[in-house]
C-alpha cells in the first residue's frame, strides 16, 4: 500500500477479517465489499435475511427548544411533519440548491433530532449544520459514538426479535423505537437501503460485535449471510436509491435527481430554497433517469451516454441486477429525452451499445 | 494434485495459453476467475482478429467491475467461446476448461519461452502480494 492516509475502521472490522471478508477502501474507510459472493449476498437478501456493518454512516445529533426549527433550515423534507419516532429522507443543500449530502431524519423528541448521515460526508454535513445554528442548538458530530448494523430480507423481523422485547411488527416503515436489543440499548429503526423489510439498529460500538454475532445465530435458521458493500450497491440500485457521488452531489440539484418529492416548498425558507425555486420557474434542463440495456454490454458508473450520435448526458451508477437478470442504471439525461421508452446508447469502450429509458425502481418487493 | 494444467503456460496478468496441440487456446485462470468473482459479460474479439502480446484483446465483467484480458502471445483468433454469451458463469465454474476464450494459431512459439510453467505459476501465485 501507498503512504497514505490510514483507513478508518468500523468496530466489526477484526470480526470481518475472521470471516473471510474481502476488505476495500470505501471512502477512507476499511470496509467488507463481499464475504462469499456479490451475487450470493443479494439474493440472500432478496430471499431471506443479510446483515450489513453500516457502521461507517454518521449520526449527527440535534437538541435544543429549537431543534426543529435547525432541522427546518437546513434540510429540505418537512421535519414538522414527523411524530416522535418517525423519520424521512431528506436532503441538505447549498445555497446554490446542490446536496451537501442526502440524510436520514428521525425525529426522537421535539427537542432532539437524530441525523444518519453519509460516511464520508459526515465531518463536512456536522460543519455545515453548525455553521447554520443560529437557533442556540447543541449540535453532536456523533459518529463515534455509534455502530450500525443493518438486518434486510424477508426474515429481517424473524431474526431480529429473538433478541429483543420490542414489538418489531408494531414500527411501521420509515418509523423507529428505542429499546433493548441483546441486553443493550439500541434504537431500532425499520429502515434500510436494499429495497427490502429490514431494520437498522444503532447501538454503541462496544456492543456491535455481540450484537452481530447473536443476530447470526437468531438468524441461521433463517439462512441468515453476512452481506458487503458489493451486494448493498446493486440491491440499492434495483430500488433505485441514491448514492451520494454518483446519482447526487454539489452539482445537482434535487429537481434534476428526481427527489422532488423531498422538497417541500410549502415550509418556511432552507438553505438552498431560493436556488430550487429560481429553477423550478426556469425548468430543469437535466434529469435522472433509469434504463436498462437493450443491447450486449454493461453500462458501468461514469460512462457517456449518446442520443443520435451526440454527447447527452452520463451513467451515474450501472451495473447487473441480479434479481432481474439485466443489466440496469441511472443516468443523467436532457429532461425532454427520460420519457418512458426513449432510445439512448451507452459508450461501452467506444462502442455505442443501445439502451432504453425505464420506470423505476426497477425492483419492489411484494408487500 | 495440481489445479493448474501442466500443458498451459501462464502470463502474470493470470491468462494461460494451451501448449502441445495444433492449435492454442486461452483463457483465464481459476485464480482470476476467484478474483474476480461472479462473472456476468464477456467480451471477445472477431474470428481473424490478430493479437499481439501484452495487448488487451477483451474484458470480462464482474458484477463489480471490468478487467480486461491481454494476450498472452500473438497469433490470429480462429475461434471464440460463443457460449460464453449465454453462460458468462461458466469462467467461474470451469476457467481452466469450458471457460476457455479463445482459439489461435499461433504467430511465434517461440513466444511461449517467456511465460510461465505452471509450477513457476504456483510459486507466482504463492509469492503475490494481494
Amino acid at each position: 500500500m501507498s503512504e497514505s492516509v490510514a483507513l478508518k475502521a468500523t468496530p466489526l472490522n477484526s470480526l470481518h477479517r475472521r470471516l473471510g471478508a474481502r476488505m476495500v477502501d470505501f471512502g477512507g474507510w476499511d470496509m467488507p465489499v463481499q464475504y462469499s459472493q456479490v451475487m450470493d449476498e443479494h439474493h440472500t437478501v432478496r430471499q431471506r435475511v443479510g446483515l450489513f456493518d453500516v457502521s461507517h454512516m454518521g449520526e449527527i445529533e440535534i437538541r435544543g427548544p429549537q431543534a426543529l426549527a435547525l432541522v427546518e433550515h437546513v434540510s429540505t423534507n418537512r421535519a414538522a411533519s414527523l411524530e416522535a419516532g418517525q423519520a424521512h429522507y431528506s436532503g441538505l443543500l447549498y445555497e446554490h440548491g446542490g446536496f451537501v449530502d442526502d440524510i436520514l431524519v428521525h425525529k426522537v423528541a421535539d427537542d432532539h433530532f437524530f441525523l444518519c448521515v453519509n460516511a464520508s460526508n459526515q465531518d463536512k454535513d456536522y460543519e455545515h449544520i453548525a455553521a447554520a445554528n443560529r437557533f442556540d442548538c447543541t449540535v453532536e458530530n456523533a459518529g463515534p459514538r455509534y455502530a450500525q448494523i443493518a438486518v434486510q430480507g424477508p426474515a429481517a423481523l424473524a431474526t431480529l426479535q429473538k433478541l429483543t422485547a420490542v414489538d418489531l411488527a408494531s414500527i411501521r416503515y420509515y418509523w423507529f423505537r428505542d429499546g433493548e436489543v441483546n441486553g443493550v440499548p439500541a434504537r431500532i429503526a425499520r429502515t434500510g437501503y436494499t429495497g427490502e423489510d429490514g431494520f437498522e439498529v444503532y447501538v454503541a460500538p462496544e456492543a456491535a460485535e455481540p450484537l452481530w454475532l447473536a443476530l447470526t445465530a437468531a438468524g441461521g435458521e433463517f439462512g441468515i449471510k453476512p452481506c458487503g458493500l458489493g451486494a448493498r450497491n446493486t440491491l440499492r440500485l434495483e430500488a433505485k436509491m441514491a448514492l451520494y457521488g454518483h446519482e447526487i452531489d454539489a452539482t445537482l440539484t434535487p429537481l434534476e435527481a428526481d427527489l422532488a418529492w423531498i422538497v417541500k416548498f410549502g415550509k418556511g425558507d432552507f438553505i438552498g430554497r431560493a436556488a430550487l425555486e429560481a429553477q423550478r420557474e426556469k425548468g430543469i434542463r437535466r434529469k435522472l433517469a433509469a434504463f436498462e440495456m437493450v443491447g450486449r454490454g454493461i453500462g458501468r458508473d461514469g460512462y457517456e451516454i449518446q442520443i443520435d450520435g451526440r454527447n447527452a448526458g452520463w451513467v451515474t451508477s450501472g451495473g447487473p441486477a441480479p434479481s432481474l437478470g439485466k443489466n440496469i442504471g441511472l443516468c443523467c439525461l436532457p429532461v425532454d429525452k427520460t420519457g418512458i421508452g426513449q432510445t439512448i446508447h451507452v459508450m461501452v469502450r467506444n462502442q455505442p451499445v443501445e439502451a432504453r429509458v425505464v420506470a423505476a425502481p426497477f425492483y419492489k418487493r411484494a408487500k | 494434485m495440481s489445479t493448474y494444467p501442466e500443458n498451459f503456460r501462464y502470463t502474470k496478468e493470470h491468462e494461460w495459453v494451451s501448449v502441445g496441440g495444433e492449435t492454442s487456446r486461452i483463457g483465464i485462470t481459476d485464480h482470476a476467475q476467484k478474483e474476480l468473482g461472479d462473472i456476468v459479460y464477456v467480451d471477445l474479439p472477431k474470428v481473424g482478429a490478430a493479437l499481439s502480446p501484452g495487448a488487451a484483446f477483451g474484458s470480462v465483467e464482474s458484477v463489480k467491475a471490468v478487467s480486461d484480458i491481454y494476450a498472452p502471445v500473438s497469433g490470429e483468433v480462429l475461434a471464440v467461446n460463443e457460449a460464453l454469451a449465454a453462460t458468462p458463469e461458466t469462467l467461474n465454474s470451469d476457467a481452466h476448461g469450458d471457460g476457455w476464450l479463445v482459439e489461435v494459431r499461433l504467430a511465434n512459439a517461440g513466444e511461449l519461452g517467456g511465460l510461465m510453467t505452471a509450477a513457476q505459476y504456483e510459486a507466482y501465485l504463492g509469492g503475490a502480494a494481494h
